[in-house]
């Protein structure tokens, strides 16, 4: 099975949430298709949608809720 | 007791500013910094330094614990809040007095009122300040709001009682559009801000912003005139001016006047601002709400009435009382300032963090920069986009502007889109120049000028 990974497409602050009191996007073992949302990426004070340019099985997200995250690194893993 | 040691608890540009004028006052600085900020031109100036967190604001310039805390390691009998983060947040203002801190700014209790926008406003009429037609208190059901249409009309406004900054607000037309927007407004209250409260205003058309800058030491209060604040995108400013264009001197006067009435009936600390809707065709302003900080935009009321604000905030949080009289300030010539953003205006200003590769400032006779920039700097992705504050001052207006296409002509910022470009387009727009303007004016302008912005 390959592993995949989810890029973060800008540098800023990862969210897993559309809201802090909404359910995440994603979770661990949730199956991802091309373009779904896994999270959001605050680049000064606005919000961008992180959607997923490959599609599997989410084993785990690589960051925490809330990080600071560089543009291009790893946010997810996916298998399948 | 004057302050020996201050933490100044905010970055970029205002660090910077509140940096100078504690220097001056030969008061010791530390400034309070993210794991992003380390090399930052504040964190290189100040006395000493101390970090509060990793990069995400949430968890350095948004946490008291982490503030509060790095005060006391530091020795800091001060804390200055900035704008922003946590300038307008009364549990802060509160941690700080209870851990021993002077907190710059205002009381807890004046910080939480004016942040009510419904207290707000009914402070405003108490003290006999004009509020917009609207509903006296919160409203919690629609069929409430139908006795204050009666007196505002359509178009009207939904705002949230927790909001300010323009955030949260609709705009209804008629009645099923009042009826459609209000639970959302309501929903997103509830999320935004945890408070579901509502209130109705008067929609006024081709309204100018103006704003009164006013400071007060606790017992009194004295008005710096006033600022026009109307060139803006979707409710954030961009270019503001002081005095306002065409402003009749009674009207002025009352403006003025009102804003005081206002301050003192909060018994008003330290540096703020009231804000009001004015209606140039009808010469009547209206309250909206009372901002308990320094602001971005405090440079244009300092260049035209010669006042340090951010010494005067520094001083009166000291103990001592105002350090002058209303009569000693007297407005003279004009200024006009310019936010340049890391925004890129030819892409629905899209923000875009990035390394400064070169810098080139403009300066000769009338010209200000407040900016914590320097070339090779990393402008990080965790905060504000505002870079710099190009602020040119004149004896009148047509000298101020002509010095600010000046300067705009000489500023070079290299390696990232800012909003110069947007500037000096704004400086020489015919509507700019007669100020023929109100706040909805700029977005349509936008957009029919996108290619020049391109």
């Amino acid at each position: 099975m390959a592993k995949k990974e989810i890029l973060s497409p800008l540098p800023g602050t990862f969210y897993r949430r559309p809201a802090p009191d909404q359910p995440p996007y994603k979770s661990e073992g949730d199956p991802v298709a091309v373009g779904d949302v896994v999270g959001l990426v605050e680049v000064m004070k606005s919000f961008n949608e992180v959607k997923s340019e490959v599609e599997g099985k989410l084993v785990r997200f690589l960051v925490e809720n809330e990080d600071a995250v560089m543009a291009g690194q790893p946010l997810a893993e996916l298998e399948g | 007791m004057a302050i020996r040691t201050l933490l100044v608890a905010n970055r970029g540009e205002i660090a910077l500013r509140i940096q100078r004028a504690a220097r001056e006052l030969g008061i010791r600085v530390v400034q309070a910094h993210s794991a992003a900020d380390r090399d930052s031109l504040p964190v290189r100036l100040a006395d000493a330094a101390v970090e509060i967190g990793p990069p995400p604001a949430k968890k350095s310039y948004l946490s008291i614990p982490a503030i509060v805390e790095a005060a006391k390691k530091v020795g800091a009998d001060a804390v200055h809040p900035g704008y922003g983060f946590l300038a307008e947040n009364g549990e802060f203002a509160d941690a700080c007095e209870v851990a021993g801190l002077v907190f710059v700014g205002p009381t807890g209790d004046t910080i939480r009122a004016m942040g009510d926008k419904v207290e707000a406003r009914r402070l405003a009429a108490e003290a006999g300040v004009p509020t917009v037609p609207g509903s006296a208190g919160r409203i919690h059901e629609l069929e409430e709001a139908r006795e204050v249409l009666a007196r505002t009309g359509f178009p009207v406004m939904i705002k949230a009682a927790a909001g300010g900054g323009g955030r949260g607000i609709r705009i209804a037309r008629d009645a099923e559009e009042l009826a459609r927007l209000w639970p959302q407004a309501r929903a997103e209250a509830l999320a935004a801000f945890g408070d579901g409260g509502l209130y109705l205003e008067k929609r006024i058309e081709r309204a100018r912003h103006l704003e009164v800058q006013v400071l007060g030491d606790g017992r009194q209060v004295i008005h710096l005139f006033e600022r026009d604040c109307s060139l803006q995108r979707r409710r954030q400013k961009l270019w503001e001016e002081a005095p306002a264009v065409r402003l009749d001197p009674t009207v002025r006067e009352r403006l003025c006047a009102a804003a005081v009435r206002l301050a003192e009936r909060v018994h008003y600390r330290g540096a703020g601002t009231v804000e009001f809707l004015f209606d140039e065709d009808r010469g009547e302003f209206y309250f909206l709400e009372m901002n308990t900080r320094i602001q971005v935009e405090h440079p244009v009321s300092e260049e035209i009435t010669g006042v340090d604000l951010v010494k005067a905030m520094l001083e009166i949080a000291g103990g001592a009382p105002l350090p002058f009289r209303q009569q000693d300030v007297v407005p003279r010539g004009h200024a006009i300032e310019v936010r340049i953003n890391a925004e890129d205006p030819g892409r629905d200003f899209a923000p875009h963090p990035g390394r400064i590769a070169s810098l080139e400032l403009p300066g000769g006779p009338g010209v200000r920069i407040d900016t914590a920039l320097y070339a090779g700097y990393e402008v990080p992705p965790f905060y504000d986009s505002l870079l710099m504050k190009l602020i040119a001052r004149g004896r009148d207006r047509a000298e101020a502007l002509a010095r600010l296409e000046r300067a705009l002509g000489e500023l070079a910022i290299g390696g990232i889109p800012t909003t110069a470009g947007l500037h000096r387009l704004l400086v020489r727009a015919p509507e700019v120049r007669g100020w023929d303007v109100h706040t909805a004016w700029l977005e349509p302008w936008l957009e029919s000028n996108r290619e020049k912005l391109a």
